[in-house]
């Protein structure tokens, strides 16, 4: 019930932002709407439901922390791509390999945030991931050498803080 | 306040249009299906980003007071949103061409034993074979 609430109220706010509208009809319409989705759909948002909200809350402030330092790993893998695609020398820089790692971590959640998160790096793409081994895609040794375990550690110290993290790292190509 | 904030929307832009030339740069001169992905996925993330976090600089302008201005402050949002679309679905779309372009068969550029993915493959798929083998003998 506490989670349908939650749902309602985000989809609620999402409806406001994006209608602008604040009379008695258009308001009455998104409440109508958030409702019926509510209804419908409201298993498939939260996986855990047995999480408190405050779990969820800290999670939340976590997540946003961890998009941060995303967007400044971001910026700088940008730049080193640019680097190998503008300058005149560059194309020697790139040694294209598909590289194998096995992560820790155990959520659903956790790896597809690690594979969109590798994605979203320029210089390196998740090809496939087959149980807990990723198969990454990196444009030069450079790229491949961010994989070092630094991502994932962030992302269980945010969503899976019950995780022992020791045996990582253990990248091999 | 007017001069700050042009500077900044159009620095905003500017950095995010020379990124952008930079993806099609390195979609043109990049070797392979693969590489190209890169240039193509450095366009989608950061060069998208700084646009329309420029667009939203840019409608500051018309933020005075807070009491009439509002309107003002959900159209940032909704650019916000559009930011937060692009940086869940375009890893998506990537990976999507990616796996599809690996299923298709189109080998990647790699030097030699670069390729993790081939060799589990091959490896899985020759022990699948060795016991529909064994199988078929017993």
């Amino acid at each position: 019930m506490l989670y349908r609430v939650l749902i309602f109220c985000l989809l609620f706010g999402t409806w406001m932002v994006f209608s602008g509208i604040y009379d008695v009809f258009h308001l009455t319409l998104g409440v109508i709407s958030a409702a019926c989705v509510t209804w419908m759909s409201s298993d498939m948002l939260f996986e855990h439901r047995d999480f408190s909200l405050g779990q969820r809350i800290r999670q939340g402030v976590g997540l946003i922390g961890y998009l941060v330092w995303l967007l400044y790993q971001i910026v700088l893998s940008n730049i080193d791509v640019l680097k190998v695609v503008l300058f005149p020398g560059g194309m020697k820089d790139v040694e294209p390999s598909i590289v194998k790692f096995r992560t820790g971590l155990k959520s659903e959640f956790g790896k597809f945030l690690l594979a969109n998160s590798i994605t979203l790096t320029p210089g390196t793409v998740t090809v496939r991931i087959v149980g807990e081994d990723f198969y990454v895609h990196a444009l030069n040794e450079k790229a491949a050498a961010g994989l070092n375990g630094e991502m994932e550690r962030r992302i269980a110290r945010v969503f899976e803080p019950d995780n022992a993290f020791d045996s990582l790292g253990s990248r091999h190509s | 306040m007017t001069i700050a904030i042009n500077i900044l929307s159009i620095l905003l832009i500017v950095t995010g249009l020379f990124l952008f030339l930079g993806a099609s740069v390195g979609l043109v001169r990049l070797p392979d299906f693969y590489t190209r992905m890169h240039a193509a996925g450095m366009g989608d993330t950061l060069s998208a980003l700084l646009v329309v976090l420029g667009f939203a600089v840019y409608q500051l302008h018309g933020f005075h007071d807070i009491r009439h201005d509002w309107p003002v402050l959900l159209v940032i949002l909704k650019l916000l949103a559009i930011c937060v679309f692009i940086m869940v679905t375009s890893p998506a779309s990537t990976h999507a061409l990616m796996d599809a372009g690996y299923e298709e068969g189109c080998e990647p550029l790699t030097k030699e034993g670069g390729n993790a993915l081939k060799e589990d493959l091959a490896r899985t798929r020759g022990e699948d074979t060795h016991d529909s083998e064994e199988d078929s003998l017993s």
